[in-house]
């Protein structure tokens, strides 16, 4: 019954998204005033009943209804809770209403709150939410549909695949959703904006909260999803270069690229154009990486399942709205002027040089990303790398950070560079200093690591820079978000280098009772044991650690053996000291009675997802600041509104 | 860094984006209808397979020599190992192909007898003959490059087709229609 309901809520939430659409779009017509108080309430009802559709899958995962298809291949009656609960959407069509969902959501609630925005653009920015929205309806309804029963219940579920097994899953996913589909609302705005030739500081401002909402979970995701990659796989990398992972980075790079560029409309009016198109490639990126993703075309961990019909039908919805979108781009652009000038030494020109430096990135990744088909065009099969990524990205994000040490001291539309000359030689000081030392200490170091260690020390004092000299109190919450994102890129980018310049890795064959060396550390094997858990039999390895002949501390890596279905995994096991991680995963067991260990030592390896957490920390100090702002401005608005209709009485 | 297009009319390069996104979408047009090929399909088809005789991989099955493939009948050939997790995962549909009649013959790669026999008992054993390779010799021989894989030979001991990866439920009737391909 429950399926059914489910599936009847989909229904109707397509049929309102269908109405929203319309009525959006005949109110923007001439004597269509009288449709627009219907367009927020469609809105919000189209998401509560999406989500509610939501919620009854969810009921089915935790009930384990065998008699639905998708629960019964995809999960267990013996799964724990938490992975009944992730299942949801640990499979294809799953996270397709996952999707939709978050979609419907973001709609409504843009519907409840937005009170900025001029009420013409908001009313196209509802009609293009409900717009996009509808394909994916379309595509959940018609070729994916969650709901579907099987003419005979399961005897037992089929399980969920081993990897996917974590508690990981159960964050993972919704969070980089949130920011995946978050970014349809900047999408929508530009496309309303568009529209309705709406492309202004007014505009940038009522936008601006809604993609640092969605880019706050986008950075959240991307980070958790590197560390979950890093103890899961058993490889010690926290970065692969995997299609998903530049399916998560390309929208999180957009979205990026588009806070700043919002900034500089919001404030001076300037790069209209290149604002809006950002608001729609960013979205588009997002479209982009689930397509490539699902569809099997590339190879990735993430695919589950090789569809030519889905992935055509996706194909045909990202021609549609992407095609669509860059369309009414190029039809409307000319008439979005580009707006103030501005001189070289600003802070405008400086977000500019951020912005170039940003889509160049996500130039490179898309083109590395996207090169294995193309070679395969031509009869040849490729796989990029990190060879590729690494020195390639390095060339646009070291000048960016250079940039960043003076952008946010510049003033806006004209500076004189001899202004900032001396906080600016503060970190150029510290970097050149760092970067002496390291060549002086460490002479066969690699030069990219080398020069991310000298940009990040320099960074880190860099990004406190803008707070010397002001009233702390008074500076504005936005300011210290900033200055926290900034310092955080920082520390990820000393992880990043550390992690790549200082790790020592062993791969050993060790009888019970050895023990083995690895960087600071002395490891003994003191026995081997069957464990078993709740779905899941394991052998492991009870390791004996001590830091530099310190306490032994004990280490229990895992391999382990999934039964339903059939699938194994490892289980690593780390040790996070101040200075660095240890990194221990048991390997299979030799000829001769031995075990393979790997083991590594990764100085200051958690910064990087420090440093993440930090970014995004700063991204939600600066969303609370505007929110908090917008808050007040509405209450004192109607405030006066109310006095204004006492005296008029 | 002015911008010195500003009070400029943006010209053809409003269209650049699309542009791009038009030679996106070729792309993927063609990286998604293009024949189903996908796997490397192997320089072995139409050739005959390499000489080899491989001692028994466990003690119940007879070992496996290329002669067993040159008396007229197709048989299947499949590459697999006992610590292989898709082998593990195929075993139901080898298990249906066997029930059809199909003759299928194993090489288990870098294993031992006990595991063998192991795997065998935990997921059927639909096997002819199975035989030995430790040393990987004979699956690179025959254009092999990992477990599973499974090879449609005909009756004079010619490569007819090569299954890279599981045989899914989904490809059982396929497999045998190549088999009936290669009786004819």
């Amino acid at each position: 019954m429950i399926a059914e309901i489910g599936l009847a809520m989909l229904w109707m939430a397509a049929a309102l998204a269908l109405l929203q659409l319309f009525a959006g779009a005949l109110a923007l017509r001439p004597g269509g005033t009288a449709l627009i108080p219907v367009v927020r309430p469609l809105a919000m009802m189209q998401g509560l009943l999406v989500a509610a559709a939501f919620a009854s899958l969810i009921t089915l995962f935790l009930t384990t209804d065998l008699s639905v298809k998708l629960v019964a291949e995809n999960s267990h009656s013996l799964k724990p809770f938490i992975f009944k609960l992730a299942g949801t959407w640990g499979n294809h069509e799953g996270s397709m209403l996952m999707w939709v969902t978050i979609m419907g959501l973001g709609g409504g609630f843009v519907a409840l709150v937005e009170r900025r925005l001029r009420e013409d653009t908001l009313i196209a920015t509802l009609a293009g939410q409900a717009f996009v929205s509808l394909g994916f309806y379309a595509f959940l309804l018609l070729a994916s549909n969650p709901f579907a029963r099987l003419p005979e219940p399961a005897p037992e579920g089929q399980g969920l695949n081993p990897l996917l097994q974590d508690v990981g899953l159960a964050f993972h996913p919704p969070t980089l959703y949130v920011g995946y589909v978050g970014l349809s609302i900047a999408f929508s705005f530009a496309i309303g904006a568009l529209v309705t030739r709406d492309v202004g500081p007014a505009f940038a401002r009522a936008m601006r909260p809604w993609v640092l909402g969605a880019w706050i979970f986008l950075t959240l995701g991307i980070t958790a999803g590197s560390y979950w990659a890093y103890y899961t796989l058993g490889w010690g990398g926290w970065w692969f270069w995997d299609p998903v992972e530049n399916a998560s980075l390309m929208p999180w790079l957009a979205a990026t690229a588009l806070l700043h560029s919002a900034s500089v409309l919001a404030a001076r009016n300037a790069l209209r154009a290149w604002t809006v198109m950002l608001g729609v490639v960013a979205f588009s990126m997002s479209m982009i990486g689930t397509f490539l993703v699902r569809s099997g075309i590339l190879t990735s961990v993430h695919a589950f399942a090789v569809d030519p019909t889905r992935g055509s039908f996706i194909l045909s919805l990202l021609a549609i709205y992407i095609g669509g979108a860059l369309a009414l781009f190029a039809l409307r652009a000319s008439t979005v002027t580009e707006g103030a000038r501005f001189a070289p030494v600003s802070r405008e020109a400086a977000l500019v040089f951020n912005n170039v430096m940003l889509c160049g990135i996500l130039g490179i990744v898309l083109v590395g990303t996207l090169y294995p088909l193309l070679t395969e065009a031509f009869g040849q099969k490729v796989s990029v790398g990190p060879p590729y990524f690494n020195p390639v990205a390095a060339i646009f994000v070291l000048p960016m950070i250079v940039v960043m040490f003076v952008g946010p001291l510049l003033r806006w539309r004209e500076d004189k560079a001899a202004r900032v000359t001396a906080p600016v030689a503060i970190p150029a000081v510290v970097a050149a200093f760092v970067l002496f030392v390291l060549v002086l200490a460490e002479p066969q170091m690699k030069l990219l690591p080398t020069l991310g260690l000298g940009a990040a020390a320099g960074l880190a004092v860099a990004s406190v820079i803008p707070l010397f000299g002001r009233n702390l109190r008074r500076t504005p919450l936005p300011t210290y978000g900033m200055v926290v994102a900034h310092f955080g890129i920082a520390v990820a980018l000393a992880g990043i280098a550390s992690d790549s310049a200082f790790s020592t890795e062993k791969l050993a064959a060790v009888n019970v009772g050895d023990s083995q060396q690895v960087g600071p550390w002395t490891i003994a094997l003191t026995g081997i044991e069957p464990i078993a858990g709740q779905n899941w039999t394991a052998l492991q390895a009870n390791l004996s650690a001590s830091y530099a002949g310190g306490a032994p501390v004990a280490l229990q890596p895992q391999a382990r053996s999934f039964s339903s279905p059939p699938g194994q995994r490892t289980e690593s096991a780390l040790k996070t000291r101040w200075n660095g991680q240890l990194y221990t995963v048991l390997g299979e067991e030799a000829e001769d009675g031995r075990w393979q260990l790997r083991l590594w030592w990764k100085p200051f390896v958690p910064l990087i997802w420090l440093g993440g957490a930090l970014v995004a920390l700063g991204g939600a100090l600066s969303l609370l600041g505007r929110v908090i702002r917008d808050v007040t401005r509405l209450r004192a608005e109607s405030k006066i509104a109310w006095r204004r209709e006492r005296q008029g009485r | 860094m002015s911008e010195p297009e500003a009070k400029k009319r943006p010209g053809l390069a409003v269209w650049l984006p699309l542009a791009l996104f038009a030679g996106f979408f070729v792309l993927v047009m063609f990286g998604l209808f293009r024949p189903a090929n996908r796997e490397v399909s192997s320089a072995m088809i139409g050739k005959p397979l390499p000489a080899f005789d491989l001692r028994p991989a466990t003690t119940d099955k007879p070992g496996l020599a290329v002669a067993k493939f040159q008396d007229g009948k197709p048989k299947l050939l499949n590459i697999f190992a006992s610590w292989c997790i898709p082998c593990a995962v195929e075993s139901p549909q080898l298990a249906a192909l066997a029930a059809q009649g199909v003759e299928i013959d194993g090489i288990a790669i870098r294993d031992r007898p006990a595991d063998v026999a192991r795997f065998l008992a935990t997921n059927g054993n639909p096997f002819a003959a199975i035989g030995a390779d430790d040393l990987s010799s004979v699956q690179l021989a025959i254009g092999s490059s990992g477990v599973p894989e499974t090879f449609v030979i005909d009756g004079k001991g010619i490569i007819r087709y090569q299954h890279i990866g599981d045989i899914r439920a989904e490809d059982v009737s396929m497999i045998l229609g190549k088999l009936k391909d290669a009786g004819s």
